[in-house]
């Protein structure tokens, strides 16, 4: 998956979450709780709506690197399953 | 029509789930019905066979309005809520149906509502057109704007917006709230009722410092084995310690009516939830303290998304026996919570931070929560109130037997 297709995709959970938010007037290192309001447990749906659109599975040590929009990417990019896994 | 909280007086029925001559259930959608909380599904109280609706779509009556009456139920029953809450609602309408169901029963054959997001729900009512018969093109069949819209072209333009004293069927639906409206509507709600929470109930005050070490070391494990899906927050732990504390002090859960105490029937625990446009609604989670952690947790998402979306079912904003309002996350330390009347106690918890903790005779560091009660003077005292709070403190310490 392209570090592109991946980026949409946590767009697309994002918005689903706050969807009253201009998401891109986030910047790409912006601080997502912060910019966007967002709780534990939006967070938690955010979570897990990447793991739905992805299939990775986040373990809550590593939630504070998914903090940012570019954190997420190269988070998701490493982690995420082969191609041809469904 | 329901009173769905201490800070409504009128609603105004935005859709009909149910004809005459159907069977209805207990516990079933009936109604959609459009308050400053949003838009809010109607439960039956009852049993049995719809034999008139009363209320036509589009006309905004005051609580504890007949909006239907049912056939063959117990005694002439009619979709009206048992008790309205004092001060605020006019004498029940109905001869008193049971106590509401404390869960809601498995979804009847008239199947789910129509997955739709707010705008399109409102865009529908300003078309005239029935979700019902709407194709949904979005994610899961969800049914958008243009969804609607598409649906609405071939039929007449809307009809203008309804008189007050709307007359009988066909109904000529009035225009939904704009969402600004909605937020000045939700603010004055919430005015009144804390106005009046202030101005009637003797608040008193307590706080108490607990040592969420335990709990959290407890959850990181936990969550380790647990699927993403799955996975716990430390609210869960204290929402489920708040409802087994009340048992110690029950007069903690319930309502001031009529200038009596009235024990609440269940643990049915209001959660705060601030709206992501403004504003605050606190359903109840029911029977909180028979729930097992997973089980509140689940239904602490469910209840905050449909909150969020404008979904919520009327014994939810009608049954909380008691609040909790958790605002740690904006870096509170402490709440000084106002009672939503008619319950008597609010509990608040504020951020979990890391704090120099005393433990036998040795400094540490530990994760340390403040735990605030705001409780009716009329019903308990700070006495009652600090073994609360105590019962609190002990049980987030042994997270494995929440």
């Amino acid at each position: 998956m392209t570090p592109d297709a991946i980026r949409e995709s946590v767009r697309r959970v994002l918005h689903s979450i706050a969807p009253e938010a201009d998401l891109d007037s986030v910047g790409p290192g912006a601080d997502l709780r912060a910019e966007l309001d967002l709780d534990s447990m939006d967070f938690l749906r955010f979570i897990t709506g990447l793991h739905a659109e992805l299939g990775v599975e986040v373990p809550e040590a590593d939630y504070r690197k998914l903090g940012t929009l570019d954190g997420c990417v190269s988070y998701l990019e490493a982690h995420a399953p082969a191609a041809s896994s469904p | 029509m329901p009173s769905l909280g201490a800070d409504m007086d009128a609603g105004t029925l935005v859709e009909w789930r149910i004809a005459p001559g159907q069977t209805v259930a207990r516990g079933q959608v009936v109604a959609v019905v459009e308050t400053e909380k949003g838009a809010v599904d109607v439960e039956s109280w009852q049993s049995g066979v719809v034999a008139q609706l009363l209320v036509a779509v589009g006309t905004k009556v005051p609580v504890g309005t007949v909006l239907a009456t049912l056939e063959g139920a117990a005694p002439a029953a009619s979709v009206a809520p048992p008790i309205a809450p004092p001060a605020l609602a006019p004498p029940a309408p109905a001869p008193a149906p049971p106590p509401p169901p404390s869960a809601p029963p498995p979804p009847v054959s008239t199947g789910a509502r129509p997955l739709a997001s707010p705008a399109a729900r409102r865009r529908a009512h300003e078309q005239n057109v029935e979700l019902a018969s709407v194709h949904g093109s979005g994610p899961h069949g969800e049914i958008t704007v243009a969804d609607v819209e598409r649906a609405a072209r071939p039929s007449t333009p809307a009809p203008p917006a309804a008189d007050e004293a709307l007359p009988a069927p066909p109904p000529a639906p009035a225009p939904t709230p704009a969402p600004a409206d909605r937020g000045a509507a939700m603010r004055q709600a919430i005015a009144a009722s804390m106005a009046r929470s202030k101005r009637e109930i003797p608040h008193y005050y307590l706080g108490a410092s607990i040592d969420m070490g335990p709990s959290l070391s407890w959850l990181r494990e936990q969550n380790l084995s647990r699927p993403v899906t799955a996975r716990l927050l430390p609210i869960a732990l204290q929402l489920k310690a708040v409802a087994l504390a009340l048992r110690e002090t029950p007069e903690l859960n319930g309502f001031w009516i009529d200038g009596a105490f009235r024990p609440g029937g269940g643990t049915h625990v209001g959660v705060a939830i601030s709206l992501r446009r403004g504003g605050l609604v606190a359903p109840a989670i029911h029977d909180v303290d028979k729930l097992s952690l997973g089980d509140v947790m689940e239904a602490l998402s469910d209840v905050t998304l449909r909150a969020r979306e404008s979904r919520l079912r009327s014994s939810e904003l009608s049954d909380p026996t008691i609040t909790v309002t958790a605002l740690g996350e904006r870096g509170v330390e402490t709440v000084f919570g106002v009672i939503h009347p008619p319950q008597v106690a609010m509990v608040g918890f504020g951020t979990t931070l890391d704090r120099p903790w005393a433990i036998d005779g040795l400094l540490g560091v530990r994760p340390v929560v403040t735990a605030s009660l705001s409780a009716d003077h009329r019903v308990s005292d700070g006495h009652r109130g600090a073994r609360f709070l105590a019962a609190l403190g002990e049980l987030l310490q042994h997270p494995e037997t929440l």
